[in-house]
């Protein structure tokens, strides 16, 4: 019997733990008090508090114009707020926003890229702007090239480099001075699916020994990448929680499982802990359960025993679009219900 | 982070074709009106060899190049300054400066000490060819150093002129012109009012070089340049700091 329990495991998302974590709380490297931004009439920005600790990748979620953008070009110093308060590292960016910057390293949604230059010219320079010392720069370049995949095209001049490794390179210039926050405005934006799997890989890896700030209006880049995730709508942070709790808001507890050799549907029915059994299709079945009691140990045993032949387990998941969705409509018939 | 501004800048400024192609216009237009200005001389060395208290080859053939070199430069200036901020914006590169460990005052300077620092280089061949005279010979090495020394200055206040303007736009052909129009407009305002005592000859940086082009060093001219330069560079950083808050 061949019982794939492949889907099952990758499915369920482990808690992440990075080596930083073990040490009782990690520092806070980056932490925002009640930002207001608001360009003429407009208030963009409404009160929005964070906070980022080392070793955590914080996603930042919202559709277009929800002010994520505004709101990393804030705590970048590139636009100043009109109230509130940024530390890095426990430097205050309005007061000494020189000292601040040095911990920063920021990709916005177009990687400032000095087009004439070459990959290497470039990320020199970049390294020497953010303060660096000439004898560390050239070891920080290789090591930024190779953990961004640029050795091949160290030599040439960015201006003909295609758009994913023009993305890299702007990646590469965010991270090369080891800064302990990182902030990528969309950083996936516009690439193709390899290069998308090899950027998130990278954040990841970036997340152990830095603080991580992404934006995105994909749900996929949140569940894959972050521990935290922050909703934004209309300049507000309307939601903050675990990446993998968020997965839980509104799940169902249950599992669609494929047999191959099914038993008729009032067995599985009768299986403990079970609350209600739909038939898909004729070897198919979806399974729901209290969420307390976990039927599937059972149910493989049982598979195994009786010759039902499991294929696949899946847990039912609601996903995060789904999560979404209801967030933020549970959000607009508030404020529906307040307004008349 | 000043001299790392520069460089980048100049960095860029030689990687572009169109900069070795204004060069080497340049260099010809120099060796020209140098060329025409020796001929000149000797056709009329006879006759001024007869004068009491004749003018020297470098009254009669450096302070006119000088002179054109002032005039080539108001018009070239544009060209270059143009690009500075305006390019940055527009290729959305701002940010990395911005959310660097810089103040505004060295972005700023940055940018205008790398372009300085090419200007220079285009216009050093005028003293250059000026002292190949030397091996023929005497020169009047006040004259030329005089008329270096203004041609610095007034190239300063034609890039923080330009510099300014084109931290107000996004569109670097509409910096261009408009920094022509400003340096235009004060040539034309120096060069309209007849009167000799006209407040407007204040304003222009050309009148300015007129006695660093005599050969006459008069601080009132070296103050007028440099407040007219920090005055420009002030408002610049002025510009880049508003940016961080109006967006």
């Amino acid at each position: 019997m061949r019982a794939h329990i492949l889907g099952y495991i990758q499915c369920h998302p482990q808690p992440r733990t990075s080596p930083t974590l073990s040490n009782a709380t990690p520092e806070i490297t980056l932490s925002a008090r009640n930002l207001t931004r608001s360009f003429g009439k407009q208030q963009i920005i409404h009160d929005i508090s964070l906070q980022l600790r080392r070793g955590e990748v914080l996603g930042l979620l919202g559709h277009n114009g929800a002010g994520k953008s505004t709101t990393l070009q804030m705590l970048t110093g590139c636009l100043i707020p009109d109230s509130g308060e940024i530390e890095i590292c426990g430097i205050n960016l309005r007061q000494h926003p020189q000292q601040a910057k040095a911990y920063i390293g920021y990709l916005p949604e177009t990687p400032p890229l000095y087009r004439e230059l070459t990959v290497r010219d470039f990320l020199i320079f970049a390294a020497r702007l953010r303060g660096m010392k000439p004898a560390g720069v050239a070891q920080a370049c290789a090591q930024a090239m190779q953990r961004c995949g640029l050795e091949s095209v160290e030599r040439k001049p960015i201006a003909t480099l295609s758009k994913g490794y023009q993305q890299r390179v702007g990646i590469a210039q965010a991270i090369i001075h080891r800064p302990a926050v990182i902030v990528l405005d969309e950083p996936t934006v516009g690439l193709d699916p390899a290069q998308i799997r090899d950027i998130r890989k990278l954040i990841r890896e970036l997340g152990d020994t830095s603080s991580v700030i992404l934006s995105t209006h994909l749900l996929g880049e949140v569940e894959s990448v972050c521990d935290r995730v922050e909703i934004m709508r209309q300049g507000k942070l309307i939601y903050s929680d675990t990446s993998v709790r968020m997965q839980h808001y509104g799940q169902v507890s249950g599992f669609t499982i494929t047999l191959n050799n099914p038993p008729p549907i009032d067995e599985l029915r009768g299986l403990p802990g079970v609350s209600q059994v739909e038939q898909l299709s004729a070897q198919q079945f979806r399974v729901v359960h209290a969420p307390d009691n976990n039927p599937s140990g059972v149910l493989l045993d049982r598979a195994s025993q009786q010759g039902w032949q499991l294929v696949q387990l899946t847990p039912l998941h609601a996903s995060l679009e789904e999560v979404f969705v209801q967030i933020t409509d549970g959000e607009a018939d508030a404020t529906q219900e307040v307004q008349p | 982070m000043i001299r790392l501004l520069a460089m980048r800048e100049l960095r860029s400024l030689f990687a572009l074709p169109s900069t070795w192609f204004v060069l080497a216009i340049f260099q010809f237009i120099f060796a020209w009106l140098f060329l025409a200005g020796l001929e000149a001389f000797l056709e009329i060395q006879p006759q001024l060899a007869q004068l009491a208290n004749p003018p020297g080859v470098t009254l009669t053939i450096a302070s006119p190049l000088f002179f054109s070199a002032a005039f080539l430069l108001m018009m070239l200036t544009p060209m270059f300054t143009m690009r500075l901020i305006a390019e940055e914006r527009r290729n959305q590169t701002l940010p990395l400066l911005l959310s660097s460990p810089l103040a505004e005052r060295h972005i700023v300077l940055g940018k205008f000490t790398g372009l300085m620092a090419f200007l220079l280089m285009l216009t050093l061949i005028v003293p250059a060819m000026l002292y190949t005279l030397a091996l023929g010979t005497q020169l009047d090495h006040g004259l030329i150093l005089s008329n270096c020394f203004g041609l610095i200055l007034l190239t300063a206040s034609f890039v923080a002129v330009g510099l300014y303007v084109s931290s107000l736009t996004a569109q670097p052909v509409i910096a261009a012109i408009g920094t022509l129009a400003v340096l235009f407009g004060l040539w034309l305002a120096d060069f309209a009012a007849k009167a000799p005592d006209s407040p407007w000859h204040q304003f222009s940086p050309l009148h300015h070089f007129q006695n660093f082009n005599a050969g006459l060093l008069d601080s009132t001219d070296a103050a007028f340049f440099v407040l007219f330069t920090a005055f420009f560079l002030l408002l610049t950083m002025r510009r880049l700091h508003n940016n961080r808050i109006y967006g």
